[in-house]
């Protein structure tokens, strides 16, 4: 093929990729512009900027509460979400007994089951159980659905992970914990990592599980924003939206600029 | 650290050491001493027990029945960081995400060694190796031959009693291979450590080991100094496996005595009852071949017909077809070659005490000739 041929079809490529990057992230992008608009109203283009719905947003107690509320959960889910689905990756990974498959299908069930059934499901026995509104609750509801996100990569971390290098440690004198923190734990910290972001956006993200299990004491973001949109539609939301963009935007890039220092390092 | 700290090697006893999964014995009851700082080689084919064997040593692997000893403790269902071995695996087994010094310093740290003696015996155990100023680097930027020589830096560096090798050559390639075995040689010299090694490969073997044991089908055939198994082989395995073997096959005639297709010849040793299958073992550079004509004037002598010569340089092998339909090797140096040509008829003599008779079992058919 000629240099003038394959540039030709490289531009097209990259045409076609800038089209399906824009189709993907405009949506997205819409919301900022909409967050600075000086009307209590969406429209876009905005006809005046102001920056008074980011004020609303920092001042509005409902508004912090719910923030600081999703932190404190998405924390918390990731601690409880990564430390269980790590430990169950590394107990599926090491040994085969009487049922390991259908405990392994129960737990990445959730990514299958739709969420609404799960949330009724939760929602009856939170009630018996009084966790509706509670923190702990909202960890344990957010924590069942994150943990196919850590099980998931974190398997595919072991799968490439040489055994022998437990035993190694093993003869070198390390006891089986101190093996796990010193060998298997740091060679595949990438999945575990990549396992923790997936359980954090989950518990962030989340929408229709939290509907349910929410109270007037307690609601996340996602849950504060959707009464928002019912209730006094003012762009408010868009600068919430715009603060989660730019959260989750910051994280991915972290996480890849962590993963590239990785790869250069090995 | 202390009692370590002029290095000696433990005794190693296995009484009755068995593996069994499910149905399959991997290991089969074996007995085996390695005495101090002995080097100790596990030699046999893949599947025949010898990784098995270490692998209980080591405490990898569980013993299903039999005791394990090391200097005279009881191992058997000790946890392997309780049993201060040093151990070199086929692949290296390098901590990848810890730097080279930090390798061989993993051991020291978990017997809680201070910082500043730790460095000074990782220093002390790289330059042994000869990879003094490496210890900054990560295991992945170092060729095959020097990971193994870091691998070896960690397992000797806390100066253990035993080490155990698994095929440590075994990835690399010919040349590098060579200069390693001389060089665990040396270090097993310098160390006094006791050596358990295991390979497949029967002239690593026979340069490193002051002892071998041959494993076949999860027994040990025979154990001896090298010279012991090559010279005097007890079965038709290990003179098969160790090294070349020339085969006659007959039957047992009088004592030391066989009867090869109507030529006797006679042997030095092994004995089995008249009348069974065996087969008069000599090795390749004890035969002579000898012109045709009349039978030469030696106790042992079987006539041929040359297949082929293969030219080694400092050697050259004969392939010679006996009438019996089987083929037999002769090795003659290069100093001493015969002036016998292909397809040529010859005689094969050896000395008797060249030869052993040993029990053929599925051997005792002749192979089909080749045509």
């Amino acid at each position: 093929m000629s240099p003038r041929v394959n540039t030709f079809w490289r531009a097209l490529l990259l045409l076609f990729c800038g089209i399906v990057a824009l189709w993907l992230v405009a949506p997205s992008l819409v919301v900022i512009p909409m967050s600075f608009t000086d009307r209590p109203s969406f429209n876009f283009p905005p006809a005046g900027w102001s920056t008074q719905w980011y004020t609303n947003f920092f001042t509005d107690p409902s508004w912090l509460y719910a923030l600081q509320a999703s932190l404190r959960v998405g924390a918390l889910v990731t601690v409880v979400a990564t430390a269980c689905g790590t430990a169950a990756a590394v107990a599926f990974s090491r040994t085969r007994f009487f049922g390991d498959q259908g405990i392994r299908a129960l737990l990445l069930s959730p990514m299958v089951v739709p969420v609404i059934v799960v949330a009724i499901g939760l929602y009856a026995m939170f009630l018996r159980l009084n966790l509706l509104g509670t923190t702990l609750g909202f960890v344990v509801a957010h924590s069942v659905l994150a943990l196919p996100f850590v099980i998931i990569p974190v398997s595919a971390s072991l799968q490439g992970f040489d055994r022998r290098l437990e035993d190694a440690a093993a003869i070198c004198g390390a006891g089986r914990w101190t093996v796990f923190r010193t060998v298997t734990l740091p060679i595949v910290a990438p999945g575990v990592m990549s396992g923790a972001l997936f359980a954090f956006a989950t518990s962030f993200d989340e929408v229709v599980l939290s509907l349910f299990i929410q109270s007037p004491y307690l609601q996340t973001l996602p849950v504060r924003m959707y009464s928002s949109v019912t209730r006094d539609t003012d762009p408010t939301i868009a600068a919430a939206a715009t603060l989660i963009l730019a959260l989750t935007t910051a994280l991915t890039i972290i996480a890849s600029i962590y993963a590239i220092r990785r790869n250069r390092v090995r | 650290m202390s009692a370590d700290r002029t290095p000696h090697g433990a005794s190693i006893t296995m009484r009755g050491l068995t593996k069994r999964y499910g149905p399959v014995t991997a290991v089969d009851a074996i007995d085996l001493d390695a005495r101090p700082g002995e080097f100790l080689t596990l030699l046999g084919p893949s599947g025949s027990g010898k990784t098995t064997t270490l692998n209980m040593i080591a405490g990898f692997v569980d013993v299903t029945e039999g005791e394990l000893l090391i200097d005279d403790r009881e191992m058997t269902n000790l946890p392997p960081y309780k049993r201060n071995i040093g151990m070199v695996f086929q692949h290296y087994a390098l901590f990848p995400h810890m730097s080279v010094a930090e390798n061989v310093e993993y051991p020291l740290r978990q017997r809680s060694i201070p910082k500043q003696e730790r460095r000074t015996m990782v220093a002390k155990a790289l330059e042994t190796v000869g990879l003094g100023n490496l210890g900054r680097r990560r295991p992945k930027e170092l060729s095959g031959g020097q990971q193994q020589r870091v691998a070896l830096a960690r397992a000797m560096v806390y100066s253990p009693r035993v080490l155990l090798m698994d095929e440590p050559l075994g990835a690399l390639d010919k040349k590098l291979r060579d200069s390693l075995q001389l060089e665990i040689k040396r270090i097993h010299a310098e160390l006094g450590t006791t050596f358990v090694y295991v390979t497949h490969d029967q002239d690593e073997a026979l340069v490193l080991s002051d002892r071998i044991a041959v494993f076949n089908n999860a027994r040990i055939e025979q154990i001896g100094s090298p010279t012991e198994l090559y010279e005097y082989p007890n079965s038709l395995f290990v003179a098969q496996f160790l090294g070349e073997s020339s085969l006659f096959h007959g039957v047992v005639n009088s004592e030391r005595e066989v009867d090869a297709k109507g030529h006797r010849l006679a042997a030095g040793r092994g004995e089995q009852p008249n009348g069974t299958s065996v087969a008069v073992v000599v090795r390749p550079e004890r035969i002579r071949i000898e012109p045709d004509g009349p039978r030469p004037d030696a106790v042992n002598a079987v006539p041929g017909r040359i297949l082929q010569h293969i030219y080694f340089g400092n050697s050259r092998k004969v392939e010679v077809h006996l009438d019996d339909g089987t083929t037999v090797l002769v090795r003659e140096s290069s100093g001493a070659l015969s002036p016998a040509n292909a397809e040529d008829r010859v005689w094969l003599t050896f000395d008797p005490n060249d030869a052993a008779i040993l029990a053929s079992d599925q051997a005792a058919e002749p192979q089909p000739t080749p045509a």
